[in-house]
């Protein structure tokens, strides 16, 4: 199969103790309408578990969300331990209560792009269609 | 049914108004997508306006639980608070309370709300983020130093391990020379909505009611001014639901807490007028006051009729209100100061207790003092300068606020029928029922706002380019390492052995179903246990929880 042709995977994690998965499952529920091949971790994942997923999953794309404040800590972790897999061209996304200036430091390693409350399932969809493809 | 001759004078006046002029484009409906007409009349009134509505203090309490209300006294002004250590924290209520806050409440971090110490390795990163961090009763004693106990009324939001935290604050009173008996105020414990809403929990479903059974016994006869618990749609409500899902669901999950102590043989009336309630305002101005009216009086008939009880404090619904942070828009951050204030008028219009504002910022980090003390001062201004208390349940008797809370009340009988097909609460909550209902009405309203039937001011709607950006608190990541050196010392300090006795015997006690753990929790608290190894002693014996991940 074409890359064309093929699913696009995406995981959707939950990293971290905070349990607001409102933003998580809607998500999960837009990609997969969206077409995508969706798979949901649930929560209180730890880094290493959610990139186990990746691993294991085959996925193209991974969509963090966090809203405990603790993103500085769990993001650099699972960038981390992707680089150490061999999995770094996976597509990292970030969606949570993200303040501006943490933004760009994420940028800088290597999260492709962050959603802040109030943006729309579509940006996401469509980012990640980009973002895979290209 | 009486004819209702006005009612289709009202039709005739509709026709004739919107047959000349067309309604604009909009949805019409609620935020809770309940279509609401053009106009209400006196057939949209119930049939016997005078039983169904009464008189404040008066059966069924839907003016209000108390028959001076706000003429009597103000509803308590409550500002949640709660991050880094112990020390810090208290440094924040002192400054709440110096501005003339009248109760304290208590925001515990990540960490704490799901049972790990500090040091633990799933607490990296969580600890004192979200909350204060409270490992052992020595950070509870350093929460409220200097705070007098006996005066002040405290409200800790914690669930899965309230009964740990509970143990805690009364031992750390107990050191001042205060006895339970002279504590005032309320500790969450809802674990139901736990399972359906926030997700975050400690044990499996049934143990888990255990525990809260026995909290509520031990109060029961100890605490007289204290409520054990505070059962709670707020979070039901952020997490997407309705706000028939979040009176439904909430009523439904108190009256199983009372079922569950009444199977422990507990009098109805020795326990109920201690439960108390806590509701989301959400920004739906008249379909929240009518969920507040409606609420009261589903309390007050099902404790009367199907609990027997007698004692007319059993049937107060008596709630806290905490405006929703779910409103709040990470865009245009000032006009959150407008939607709260809206938000908060709503709960005081719905005879709310006591009342949480949100702060502007918090859809970007945890609040700054300035954003804390406008959310203040906006409850300030409504009970000070608008008039809104002078006269108790102003919108009574209105056709529209009455046709809402017989819809509402309605509306949570039908979903207390279903609940009831599936088992009980506590059935449905193992099998996903109310999980599914609120994510399926999430879903539903971000299509709505998507496909722009539904506007949001500066998200989908009156946006702007590019912003000033908010100062926003920073969390020092040096708490951290500080909390984590607390808890080490905690535990390298205290009489090891103790703690350890401490330790197996609340074990020992968790394996006899009919053992409250209750004076267990209070040695191991004395022994300084942490709250880690507590937990962790009780999941050996209860297995702890996972949900199945479903969207």
């Amino acid at each position: 199969m074409t890359a064309r042709q093929k699913k696009i995977r995406v995981v959707v994690a939950k990293p971290g103790l905070d349990g607001h998965d409102r933003g998580a499952k809607i998500i999960a529920r837009a990609l997969r309408d969206a077409g995508m091949e969706v798979i949901y971790t649930g929560l209180h994942q730890t880094p290493e578990q959610i990139v186990e997923t990746v691993i294991q999953e085959d996925a193209d794309a991974v969509g963090l969300s966090i809203l405990s404040g603790a993103h500085m800590t769990l993001v650099p972790r699972i960038m981390q331990l992707l680089a150490e897999q061999g999995a770094d061209d996976v597509v990292v996304t970030l969606g949570g209560t993200i303040p501006s200036d943490d933004i760009a430091e994420l940028k800088q390693l290597g999260v492709a792009e962050v959603f802040t409350p109030g943006a729309p399932t579509q940006q996401a969809i469509d980012f990640i269609r980009g973002a895979v493809r290209a | 049914m009486a004819t209702r001759p006005r009612l289709s004078e009202i039709e005739r006046w509709e026709r004739e108004t919107f047959g000349r002029i067309p309604e604009r484009d909009a949805p019409f409906s609620t935020i809770s997508g309940e279509p609401v007409k053009p106009l209400y009349g006196v057939g949209d009134l119930p049939v016997d306006l005078e039983e169904a509505v009464g008189l404040p203090g008066e059966f069924p309490f839907t003016r209000g639980v108390y028959g001076s209300m706000y003429r009597g006294r103000l509803w308590t002004m409550r500002q949640f608070a709660g991050f880094g250590t112990a020390q810090e924290t208290n440094r924040r209520f002192r400054y709440l309370l110096e501005h003339g806050q009248t109760g304290l409440s208590t925001a515990f971090d990540m960490p704490s709300l799901m049972g790990h110490d500090s040091d633990d390795l799933r607490s990296l990163g969580e600890v004192g983020r979200e909350g204060v961090a409270v490992d052992t009763v020595l950070d509870m004693e350093a929460l409220f130093a200097g705070i007098p106990l006996d005066r002040v009324s405290v409200s800790m939001t914690i669930n899965a391990p309230a009964p740990i935290m509970l143990a805690f604050y009364v031992v750390a009173a107990e050191r001042r020379g205060i006895g339970p008996e002279r504590l005032a105020g309320t500790i969450q414990t809802d674990i139901l909505k736990e399972y359906i809403a926030q997700k975050e929990w400690c044990f499996p479903v049934d143990p888990a009611m255990r525990l809260v059974t026995d909290m509520i016994e031990w109060c029961a006869g100890r605490m007289p001014r204290w409520h054990p618990i505070s059962i709670s749609g707020y979070h039901i409500r952020e997490a997407g639901s309705t706000a028939a899902q979040e009176l439904a669901f909430t009523l439904k999950d108190g009256l199983t807490y009372v079922e569950q102590a009444l199977a422990r043989g507990l009098q109805v009336d020795s326990f109920a007028p201690r439960l108390s309630f806590f509701f989301n305002a959400h920004i739906d101005f008249f379909e929240e006051i009518a969920k507040y009216r409606a609420a009261r009086r589903i309390w007050a008939r099902e404790l009367r009729e199907t609990f027997g009880a007698r004692d007319q404090r059993s049937l107060l619904m008596r709630f806290h209100t905490q405006t929703a942070g779910v409103s709040l828009t990470a865009q245009q951050p000032l006009n959150n100061i407008v939607r709260t204030a809206i938000e908060a008028l709503a709960g005081v219009l719905g005879g709310t207790q006591s009342l949480h504002t949100n702060s502007f910022d918090e859809a970007l980090a945890l609040p700054t003092e300035q954003a804390v003390r406008v959310a203040l001062r906006t409850q300030q201004i409504i009970a000070e300068e608008t008039g809104v208390t002078n006269t108790i349940d102003p919108l009574g008797g209105s056709y529209f606020i009455e046709a809402l809370t017989d819809r509402l009340e309605a509306q949570a009988y039908e979903y207390f029928a279903k609940i009831d097909q599936l088992g009980g609460m506590v059935q449905a909550v193992k099998q996903g029922y109310p999980q599914r209902e609120i994510a399926d009405a999430a879903f539903r309203y971000q299509q709505e706002l998507e496909s722009g039937l539904r506007k949001l001011v500066g998200v989908n709607s009156y946006t702007e380019g590019s912003e000033q950006p908010t100062p926003i608190l920073r969390i020092d990541p040096a708490f951290e390492t500080d909390q984590v050196e607390r808890v080490r010392e905690a535990r390298a300090r205290r009489d090891g052995p103790a703690a350890e006795a401490a330790l197996a015997g609340l074990a020992a006690a968790a394996r006899e179903p009919r053992e409250n753990l209750m004076p267990f929790l209070l040695d191991a608290a004395r022994a300084h246990a942490t709250e880690g190894e507590i937990v962790r002693s009780l999941q050996g014996v209860f297995g702890s929880y996972t949900e199945s991940p479903a969207f």
